[in-house]
């Protein structure tokens, strides 16, 4: 459904002397298939939605080629706009505005007749629980009701391939797992493509089948989650113990783990495959004496594979000035609410 | 073509939806217009005979004036309707459509178009009916110049907010633009009446050959070539401003 070579986005910044060029995207390949639900996963800045905007033919590639449902982005932008659905961060709904008008004028720009339009922004009312809300004035929709209009809108059409830039960012925690649970019917109902960003690391975990990273505006990583995580030196294994028991519990857990950390009662390190490792690693304790007071296995979380292939974590990236987007308006600008994903 | 026209109805009919619903919006744009024919007007009565062409009735004179106010200055301020638009996503989430991008445009250039015969029909009725006199075609013909100057000044500004995205810029930049040339167009007052120096500027001004222009044919005095002049001036503006607007439009990332 996608397939992406070499995408380069450059944009220039300052002026005269003190003009440089940003390479916000830095020669991106990427491979979709259909059916597929890929989340593009990087912190705010790593060039997720300028990618985004190129494959959805908004922005035109500095360098390198895009097919997006089978048409090139460049020379063929009119028959890939046409096969795909967009939801773009902000929405594309009029705050002073009627849904149903927005939905049906949205729909007719695609070239439907106004009953077709009404016909099916009305289905898709029912189907992303917004019934009673066709004439509601949009600035008096919730955030979550506005984020699902913003949904109907690109799937007005019924694209095969959906583009959903930055979907739940900014709505409650009960709004974005009912946003979830949309955003996963698209696949499970309408059997369709999906390609989202986010930069919230649960979100790629809860919907996705595979997880692309970007940082700085390179693919550093693309796998499932649980391949990614195994990527990660092995999960975390915590033994708590008696005092007196910590050294040889140490010594125990270290003929199995790496990097085995002492820290009070508390005995840790990672393990490979800490599932089927632990149950022979509670024999040998048992065994030697050493009594648990508990044990605690957790598997790595795409904090940690950041952190493995970037060197740096999530939060820090966030954190960090003078990343690519910063300095480019309108691309990554408004969303500041991004922490408490990574923090989870 | 029959898409382009299509999407640019569809665009058009969304917009008037809007404006509809918000209908003080017309009325507020041609309030200044109106305080000036009420306000300003009964000033120039015992003026009018000293001026010099020959004129004779102080609303057959101001009304063509106001006609250029609204047009130039009203017509300026559809660009902030675009960059509210643009902020919401509206403008984005229209382009990832197949509908062309210059539809976009002149969907919404149909709506100032409108807008503007709205407000300039209240304007010339009321100066009718305060004793402005005028041959019928000829303000017909005064009002389809407003038009086409109108259209060419909401195009470009449409162009200005979708290139500079920010209030902040478009404000200053009318103003900036604006004042002068209302200044030196000769709008409530003949160029003529000043000195030889600021007439001669004045004379460099296309939109005084318009505004001359739409006097005379108020007038009844078509064929001349002040009118001439000032057609062709506000047709060259629209084409301008057309290509303008159409490539702003059209330009990536935009």
């Amino acid at each position: 459904m996608i397939q992406a070579r070499g995408l380069v986005q450059t944009f220039h910044t300052g002026r005269g002397k003190a003009k440089t060029e940003v390479r916000a995207v830095d020669g991106v390949d990427l491979d979709v298939e259909e059916g597929e639900v890929v989340a593009f996963l990087g912190p705010n800045g790593a060039g997720k939605t300028t990618t985004l905007r190129m494959l959805v033919t908004l922005l035109k590639p500095t360098a390198g080629t895009a097919t997006v449902a089978g048409y090139d982005v460049v020379n063929q932008a009119a028959q890939v706009r046409r096969s795909i659905g967009y939801v773009s961060q902000t929405g594309g709904a009029f705050s002073g505005a009627f849904a149903g008008d927005e939905v049906v004028d949205h729909g007719m720009l695609y070239g439907m007749s106004k009953a077709d339009a009404v016909r099916r922004g009305q289905q898709l009312f029912d189907e992303l629980q917004l019934e009673g809300l066709w004439k509601r004035m949009c600035k008096n929709m919730s955030g979550g009701q506005k984020r699902r209009l913003d949904i109907v809108m690109g799937l007005i059409h019924d694209p095969s391939l959906v583009f959903l830039d930055e979907p739940t960012t900014g709505l409650d925690p009960q709004a974005r797992a009912n946003l979830w649970e949309h955003i996963a019917d698209l696949r499970r109902r309408r059997g369709a493509t999906v390609f989202l960003t986010t930069h919230y690391l649960d979100e790629a975990d809860a919907l996705a089948d595979r997880i692309v990273i970007i940082d700085r505006g390179r693919i550093v990583a693309s796998d499932t989650a649980d391949n990614l995580k195994t990527q990660v030196n092995g999960d975390l294994v915590d033994l708590e113990v008696a005092p007196d028991q910590v050294s040889l519990a140490a010594e125990k857990l270290g003929a199995i783990a790496e990097q085995v950390e002492v820290s009070g009662s508390h005995v840790s390190g990672r393990v490979r495959r800490a599932g089927r490792a632990v149950p022979a690693l509670l024999r040998d304790l048992d065994a030697a004496g050493v009594t648990l007071e508990s044990v605690e296995v957790k598997r790595p979380t795409l904090d940690d594979v950041f952190l493995t292939l970037t060197g740096r974590s999530l939060r820090d990236a966030e954190a960090g000035p003078g990343t690519a987007e910063d300095d480019v308006p309108a691309a990554d600008a408004d969303h500041s609410a991004g922490l408490e994903g990574a923090t989870r | 073509m029959n898409s382009f026209l299509r999407d640019s109805s569809i665009v058009f009919r969304r917009q008037i939806r809007m404006n509809l619903r918000n209908p003080a919006w017309v009325l507020i744009g041609v309030f200044q217009p109106i305080l000036y024919l009420l306000l300003f007007g009964p000033l120039l009565k015992p003026l009018v005979s000293q001026f010099p062409g020959g004129a004779d009735n102080a609303y057959t004179f101001l009304v063509p004036g106001l006609l250029v106010q609204l047009g130039l200055f009203g017509a300026f301020f559809a660009g902030f309707s675009l960059i509210g638009e643009w902020r919401e996503g509206v403008i984005e989430a229209e382009r990832v459509t197949p509908a062309s991008r210059g539809s976009l445009l002149f969907g919404r250039l149909m709506r100032d178009v409108l807008q503007l015969f709205v407000q300039a029909l209240i304007l010339v009725l009321l100066g009718l009916l305060i004793g402005m006199r005028g041959s019928f075609g000829g303000i017909v013909l005064g009002i389809a110049i407003t038009l086409v100057i109108g259209g060419a000044c909401a195009a470009a500004s449409n162009a200005l907010g979708m290139a500079t995205k920010s209030e902040d810029v478009m404000a200053p930049v009318i103003n900036i633009v604006m004042m002068p040339v209302l200044l030196l167009s000769g709008i409530l007052l003949p160029m003529t009446l000043g000195p030889g120096w600021l007439t001669r500027i004045s004379d460099f001004m296309p939109t005084r050959w318009i505004t001359d222009a739409i006097r005379d044919v108020f007038a009844g005095d078509i064929a001349n070539g002040t009118v001439l002049a000032g057609s062709l001036a506000s047709v060259v503006f629209l084409a301008l401003a057309a290509w303008w607007g159409t490539s702003t439009f059209q330009k990536d990332d935009a």
